[in-house]
């Protein structure tokens, strides 16, 4: 009866263009290709599970880029899925609005709240540029980086107190640093999150001994440039345990392909760790963004 | 008539108004002092790039693809109208030369001065990048090698850019 659901990671990092032109039909061709990057499960421009310091989109600072991302992840006792849309103005600032169902399917009934109960929650993300350029500045160690806001709703109030949350909403901060290490075909990211997110909010905020406060946590992806349109990496995120369910740190394993500027594909293996007593929760996960 | 046949032909195929000593075939320039360093990156230490690019043959293919789809592609081809390209392509040659560790010297001006007022926007900075890599592309030479040269070029976007 404590479902440790979760929020799986998704989409997965890519610089690889996951999709979406500038909405300026006059400059149709934005950032290089392999900039673009993918659509976190919460909605942020930057790899599955980790928010990068890139904007959403292929605008440059002269326009306006926007993107839709819907990724489904298969795990053997859960289902999960998310969806939403992000705009990226002048390379500058990103606006995103993601929605995740995790659907506990027959592992709800033997949790205890029934055969396929659903958590659900809207991630609404904001994200500024602050300095540096991830691609340009190639003669410089130093890298992009970003100021972040996820403000989380999960609105499962009765469940969340149940399992000893605290809040049934909460805002996440982030500061995230992105490089692109053209001479080596490679791309890191890492950032550092401060937030009361059990299972990244799907299960409520703060613990129940007064574990309200604010935990830092880690996120990072490194990927390969295979070739232009391809990107192969992998990611790790940290995460709290305020609700004392052993909650697991993530990782996933992920191919990003771009199949034009306007569409990208991310097929991947997460490792979600023990979800709500059920371990060994992996599996393959499908991310899909196109761009508008 | 004779002459004005001559002239006429030499419109026909772009002939400099006021040629430049040095280079007959390319307009003059305003005086500036020739140096590497204005090339904007230091070379390659080696050979190794310079024979991934396949020496000058594969960088003069590479250039005049670059600057071929550059010309034909509407989004951009108008920055490059009214400016002499034959020095154009002569100056890139060298500039690459340089960088790939071919042992060229670089003879153009620095990336500041000769992108002045050409009013060219991050867009367009990485439209002409797109077609370097389609140029490259077609010379076979391989993405990692693709991705260090474009290493030395990316950061005179600060310099190329208006803003
Ligand atoms: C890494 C990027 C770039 C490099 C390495 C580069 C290199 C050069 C070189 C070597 C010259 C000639 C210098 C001389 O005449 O002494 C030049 C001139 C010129 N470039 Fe670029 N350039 C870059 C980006 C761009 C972009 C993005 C555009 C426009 C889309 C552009 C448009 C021009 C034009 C129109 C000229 C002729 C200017 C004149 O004749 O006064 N360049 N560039």
């Amino acid at each position: 009866m404590r479902p440790r659901c979760i929020a799986l990671l998704v989409g997965v990092a890519s610089l690889l263009g996951a999709g979406s032109a500038s909405a300026d039909d006059l400059r149709p061709s934005g950032k290089l290709l392999l900039t673009g990057g993918v659509t976190t499960v919460e909605g942020s421009g930057g790899g599955g599970l980790s928010s990068w310091a890139t904007i959403t989109g292929y605008a440059t600072r002269d326009g306006v880029g926007a993107n839709v991302h819907a990724t489904r992840v298969e795990l053997p006792d859960y289902q999960f899925r998310a969806y939403g849309a992000a705009v990226g103005l002048f390379d500058r600032i990103e606006l995103s609005y993601t929605r995740q169902d995790f659907n506990t399917q027959g592992t709800g009934a033997k949790l205890g709240l029934g055969r396929g109960f659903t958590f659900h929650q809207d991630v609404v993300g904001v994200k500024v540029k602050v300095l540096g350029d991830a691609v340009y500045d190639q003669d410089t160690w130093v890298p992009q980086v970003a100021v972040g806001a996820q403000y989380k709703n999960a609105a499962k109030a009765p469940i969340v107190a149940a399992l000893g949350g605290q809040d049934d909403d909460g805002i996440d901060y982030y500061v995230s640093a992105t490089k692109v290490l053209l001479a080596q075909s490679m791309v890191v990211s890492g950032a550092v999150r401060a937030t009361k997110a059990n299972q990244t909010g799907l299960l409520g905020f703060g613990g129940p001994g007064g574990e309200d406060d604010y935990s830092l946590q880690f996120e990072g992806s490194a990927g390969l440039l295979l070739s232009k349109r391809l990107l192969v990496g992998g990611e790790y995120r940290s995460k709290p345990n305020n609700l004392g369910l052993k909650e697991d740190d993530w990782w996933d394993l992920f191919a990003a392909y771009a199949v034009s500027k306007n569409l990208s594909v991310t097929a991947g293996y997460a490792d979600l760790g023990t979800i709500a007593t059920f371990k060994g929760q992996r599996g393959l996960y499908l991310s899909l963004q196109a761009g508008f | 008539m004779f002459t004005a046949l001559i002239a006429a032909v030499a419109l026909a195929a772009g002939a400099p108004e006021t040629p430049n000593p040095q280079h007959p075939n390319e307009e003059a320039v305003d005086p500036y002092v020739p140096s590497d360093a204005n090339a904007g990156a230091a070379p390659f230490a080696g050979d190794a790039m310079w024979r991934a690019f396949h020496g000058q043959p594969g960088v003069d293919r590479v250039v005049d693809g670059m600057v071929d789809r550059s010309l034909a592609d509407p989004r951009i081809k108008e920055i490059f109208e009214s400016h002499d390209m034959v020095r154009l392509r002569r100056t890139l040659k060298e500039q690459f030369c340089y960088i790939l560790g071919g042992g060229c010297a670089y003879s153009g001006r620095d990336m500041k001065s000769v992108h002045k007022d050409l009013g060219v926007q991050r867009t367009d900075f990485n439209i002409l990048v797109e077609h370097l890599q389609s140029a490259m592309e077609d010379e076979k030479i391989s993405f990692r090698d693709q991705n260090r040269f474009l290493a030395k070029l990316a950061p005179m976007q600060r310099d190329a850019v208006e803003r």
